[in-house]
């Protein structure tokens, strides 16, 4: 499990990481390393470049003014050990200590599981659920994505090449909001067969004002759940919203869940994941 | 801590393995460790098809590649080496052997077959170079299923071979049991699959070879479990040199559960480059080709028929197993389905008519061979499915159907009709109280049912399980039918030192197992010396006797057997030394923890210590005594040994998603004496851990052309810390009259009765459901379609 010849740069400003990038079209960001250097070990990728990001500081960490903003390079463990999003977006915390090990949280970063958008990752499902948003600075200057937009399809990302995600950005929310994650882990590999984020809130009327779920692992790319969504919003209670998570999602069938299990796991994660969401809302 | 006075039995003392510090701190010295001057790296270019003729192979781009040494193929290695030994021609193997060569010639036989080595300076650039290998195939036909393979008209891998049989082998009586079962009250059929699995040690294989002109002596470091064997099949078999031209050496070894016994390609591959670039070469196994080229286990397909009375008795057994061994023969694969398994399938019960049938197929799938158990699991797994099923069809508590059909005390040493050796010592019924007492059997029997009025799938799975360890009389398994090629004894050699410290040298080969502690523990007992006098060696040819090595659960009964013998020789010479000593009779001395005396004059004594250094010094030697301390034994067992034991199981099934949590697992286990009671108990852990995740996460998937669809560990599920239970374990000790310790053998317990243990659970769980049986491994899909098929 030998990669093949690479070079490497660790540019220390986001200037000359776009510069390497704009430089050497095959060149790959390297962040935490985790899904990139196991994809070049076995060749399935072999880019002549890395661009380490890891020196740009200003990409780390967890900000709280209205909204939250994740910096792109802050790792699971940084997340996990946030006491901001404890308090205000424990569905991050939550999702983050539910990745990997100790070690893959250490070195994993948000924003290259996002980057690298694998069909099965936590991340992109609760970021999806939060109607969150993709800083991204390229060649072209600054834009955002917004999480509906980001995921095109199986590790495709609205993200241009020579591009680099900087910063998740979560909008301020209501005071009576609940949100939560439930995976169903694959055994061998720990990633979600089916992984479900789910964010609602409360209007003053005390009916659900807003919800968005969003399913990972059942098919190429993570998917809102918008039939269940809908069923919430219109006054159906849990069970009955959750049986529809299923409708109108892509799935992928493989040796370890069929599309018909998947889409149980979607109903039954969707309830449960609902449900504990439900209780949060005072 | 002991010293020579103080007569603290090491015997039983749960003391921390000596060889932790070493291993858990990164210092231990593993194949990739060894790094040797102008030492070259291969890699094995492997075939992408599990069933294709080599029609050509085109070494020139790679060879150019800047940095590579050679180039090798398998028609260049075939010029100088033979194919590979089969050592154990179990079950009447004869005409149809087919063993691998270094590298396929002109057939590949399954996916991840070598077909090229390349040799360069640095293995990045040997991975780049193989790209460069262009090797035209051309695809045939495959088949992976051993029940397809048999049939007409199936693809068919070897000439010798017809129908792709490799031996088909009966045991037992045809005749009675076919009586039983026709006129039987109650006979119940069921076909189960063993599925198959990767034995996936913790380090992969890894060989690094050295070959010195100057003399024509080889050298090989290898990631094996039985050094002594690999160099005398190498040398003799493979490569036609005098067995003394070639030494192996294993250094610490990461895990083997079985893979590790036997002689792979790549380690004659090796000992080829070595020889034709004059430099050291190095093969590290990466995980992938240990999913596709290292030998794996189990898979079976099994009809099971077993006959009784309503009240419970079980009268007949019909047996039928098809054994996919893959590919080729590895080492030796047909002794697994055979000896380890058809003579063990009655387990721990008097069944008057049992018939086994076994057919070993050649399958496009890697080879199939000894895996933890051996043989054991797949029949404590055939016939504890099998009580099962048959207490169901009855109505009866299966626990009561297991104590209604033991094995009784009086009935050891016991013939199983099978074929096997007389099973050593036993007492079941003791194991399955005890394991009923800790799980609150009736208490949880209670809760299920009051369970299963709220829709919760609550499940208890017994198994009592007994098996054969302590491999072997050599006389059995070479001669009567066996056909083990060889031997099965073990040795050792004890020296007592000038300054009082011991060296210990065996030929068995630790891999895990701690023989290092648990060895010296024996003989700082018998010699009466500190523990930590004593030094334990192991895995060098050249430094320590001949031994078969470690596997079958054999180390302390056979090859602590040969270390015990040694020891008593040094005292015997200790005590003929001491009469000298203390101008007594040899008659009257007394030689007991560590000290010499004269009957009844315990205080004018000569130490173990004092005695090695008179018969060291040399001075003053009784006549015709030669200097020195220094005993070797060759000791072949008379018996093999037969541990059991009763292991106890609950799990909730989620209904929506189908997955298996076990809530408690209990064992008792009966291993006959226990010489270090952590070490055993860390044995069964690992075991049931392996067999627990046979039941709910393992399982090699190959498609229908042969890919194998678990080829990482992405795919394939091998256990973690937080996907196995806390483990309750207890013991009740029966000890074994076969060897002068009384042990029996605690490798492949847990192993052996886990697998079994869950898998009744989980259908017990789902039996008011109208499910009868499911096959391994209980995944949440295959349980919830289980579920919402009913
Ligand atoms: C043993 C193991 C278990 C794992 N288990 C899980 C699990 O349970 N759930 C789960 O979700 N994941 C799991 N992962 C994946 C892990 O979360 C990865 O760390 C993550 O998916 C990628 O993050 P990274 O920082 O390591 O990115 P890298 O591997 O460095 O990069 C991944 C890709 O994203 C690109 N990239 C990275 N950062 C940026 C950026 N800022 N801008 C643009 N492109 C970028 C890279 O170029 C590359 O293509 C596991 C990984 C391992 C090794």
């Amino acid at each position: 499990m030998y990669p093949s010849d690479f070079e490497y740069a660790a540019p220390t400003t986001v200037q000359e990481a776009l510069e390497l990038l704009r430089q050497n079209p095959e060149a790959k960001v390297l962040a935490g390393g985790h899904s990139l250097l196991p994809a070049m070990r076995i060749r399935l990728m072999s880019p002549p470049l890395l661009v380490d990001i890891g020196k740009l500081s200003e990409l780390k960490g967890v900000r709280a003014d209205g909204g939250v903003a994740i910096g792109a390079l802050t790792t699971y463990h940084d997340l996990e050990a946030s006491s901001e999003l404890a308090q205000r977006l424990p569905v991050l915390v939550e999702c983050a200590s539910n990745v990997g090990d100790p070690q893959v949280r250490n070195r994993g970063t948000i924003g290259g599981s996002i980057a690298h958008a694998d069909p099965a990752a936590d991340m992109p499902a609760v970021v999806l659920a939060l109607g969150a948003e993709m800083k991204v600075v390229g060649p072209n200057g600054e834009r955002t994505i917004s999480a509906d937009d980001f995921f095109v399809d199986m590790l495709q990302t609205a993200l241009e090449p020579g591009e680099l995600l900087t910063e998740i950005t979560v909008p301020p929310m209501p005071e009576q909001m609940g949100a939560a994650y439930e995976k169903f882990k694959h055994p061998a590999s720990g990633y979600a067969i089916v992984g479900v984020a789910v964010m609602v809130h409360r209007g003053a009327d005390g009916n659900v004002s807003d919800c968005r779920i969003a399913v990972t692992g059942a098919g190429p790319r993570a998917q809102r759940a918008r039939a269940a969504e809908d069923a919430l919003k219109s006054g159906m209670d849990v069970a009955e919203a959750a049986a529809r998570a299923s409708d109108g999602l892509e799935y992928i069938g493989d040796i370890s869940a069929s599309e018909e299990y998947r889409a149980n796991l979607v109903r039954v994660l969707t309830k449960r994941a609902l449900t504990r969401a439900m209780e949060q809302l005072r | 801590m002991a010293v020579a006075d103080q007569p603290t039995r090491m015997f039983g003392q749960a003391i921390k393995r000596r060889e932790d510090p070493r291993l858990i701190t990164g210092k231990g010295n593993y194949i990739d460790d060894i790094k040797l001057p102008g030492m070259l790296h291969a890699a094995v270019v492997r075939s992408p098809y599990a069933h294709a003729k080599i029609n050509s192979i085109d070494t020139t781009a790679a060879s150019q590649l800047p940095g590579v040494v050679a180039v090798f193929t398998g028609a260049d290695i075939a010029q100088e080496q033979n194919p590979l030994p089969c050592a154990w021609a179990a079950g009447g193997v004869q005409n149809n052997v087919n063993t691998p060569r270094a590298l396929a010639v002109d057939t590949v036989h399954y996916i991840g077959e070598g077909v090229a080595l390349v040799v360069a300076e640095s293995p990045y650039i040997a991975y780049d170079a193989m790209e460069l290998v262009e090797v035209d195939y051309e695809p045939l036909d495959v088949v992976v299923d051993a029940e397809e393979a048999t049939r007409e008209g199936a693809p068919q891998l070897h000439e010798n071979a017809p129908n792709n049989i490799v031996m088909h082998w009966t045991c037992g009586n045809q005749e009675a049991a076919t009586q039983a079962i026709d006129s039987a009250e109650v006979v119940v059929r069921q076909r189960i699959r063993n599925q198959r699995l990767i034995a996936t040690p913790m380090e992969t294989r890894g060989y690094v070879a050295r070959y010195d002109a100057a003399t024509g002596e080889y050298t090989e470091w290898m990631s094996s479990q039985a050094p002594h064997v690999h160099r005398l099949l190498l040398a003799a078999f493979v490569l036609g040199i005098p067995e003394n031209k070639l030494r192996c050496i294993a250094p610490d070894v990461g895990g083997g559960f079985g893979a590790k016994i036997f002689v792979y390609a790549e380690m004659a591959a090796l000992l080829y480059a070595a020889k034709h670039t004059g430099y050291p070469v190095k093969w590290i196994e990466s995980r992938r080709e240990n999913c596709q080229a290292t030998a794996q286990g189990r898979d079976h397909i099994t009809d099971l028929e077993v006959a009784g009375t309503r009240d419970g008795k079980i009268t007949g057994l019909r047996v039928h197993t098809y054994a996919n061994l893959g590919g080729y023969l590895s080492t030796i694969a047909p002794g697994i389905p055979t000896t380890l398994y058809g003579r063990m399938v009655s387990g721990v019960y008097k069944i008057p008519s049992i018939f086994v049938d076994v057919k070993g197929v050649y399958t496009n799938t890697a080879m199939v061979d000894a895996y933890r158990g051996a043989g054991r699991p797949e029949a404590t797994y055939a016939i504890e499915r099998a009580v099962d099923l048959f207490a169901d069809e009855i109505g009866m508590d299966p626990a009561e159907v297991r104590r209604r059909n033991f094995i009784q005390p009086e009935d050891f040493p016991y013939d199983n009709g099978l074929g096997m050796l007389p099973y050593d010592s036993g007492n079941y019924e003791p194991t399955l109280d005890r394991a009923l007492e800790l799980i609150d059997y009736q208490g949880f029997r209670r809760e299920q049912e009051e369970g299963r009025k709220n829709g919760r799938l609550l499940g208890i799975g017994v198994t009592s399980y007994v098996e054969v360890c302590g491999v072997a009389p050599s006389k059995w398994i070479g001669l009567m039918g066996e056909g083990w090629g060889a031997g099965l004894w073990e040795s050792a050699n004890v020296k007592v030192h000038l300054t009082g410290k011991v060296n210990v040298t065996t030929g068995s080969l630790p891999h895990g197992q701690g023989h290092e502690t648990t060895f010296a523990q024996l003989v700082a007992d018998e010699l009466g010396v500190p523990y930590e006098d004593v030094v334990v060696e192991h895995g060098d040819t050249q430094g320590t006797p001949f031994g078969y090595g470690t596997y079958g659960s054999r180390s302390a009964a056979v090859g602590g057997t040969a270390i015990y013998k040694s020891v008593s020789k040094i005292k015997e010479k200790a005590r003929k030394l001491a009469a000298h000593m203390l101008e007594a009779a040899e008659e009257d001395i007394v030689f007991e923890n560590g000290k010499a005396y004269v009957r009844g004059a315990p205080e004018a004594s000569k130490t173990i210590q004092e005695i090695a250094l008179q018969a060291s010094v040399a001075y003053d030697l009784p006549q015709g005594m030669e200097p020195f301390l220094d005993e070797t034994t060759y000791y072949d067992p008379p018996n093999c040994t037969f541990p059991f034991g009763t292991h106890i199981c609950t799990v909730e099934i989620d209904p929506e998603t189908g997955k298996v949590n076990v809530l408690r697992y209990v064992a008792v286990d009966d291993v006959g004496n226990v010489i270090n009671p952590l070490i055993v108990d860390g044995q069964i852990h690992g075991g049931i851990a392996q067999g627990l995740a046979q039941a709910l996460y393992e399982g090699v998937v190959y498609d229908e052309n042969g890919q194998l669809l678990t080829g990482s560990l992405m795919d394939y599920s091998i256990p973690r810390a937080d996907m196995v239970p806390h483990y309750e374990l207890d013991r009740t000790v029966t000890p074994s009259p076969v060897n002068p310790m009384g042990v029996k053998g605690a490798g492949e317990a847990g192993t052996i009765a886990s697998g079994a243990t869950v898998s009744n659970a989980v259908i017990d769980a789902l039996s008011h459901l109208g499910i009868r049986h499911l096959d391994m491994p209980y995944t949440g899909e295959k349980v919830w379609r289980a579920i919402h098929q009913q």
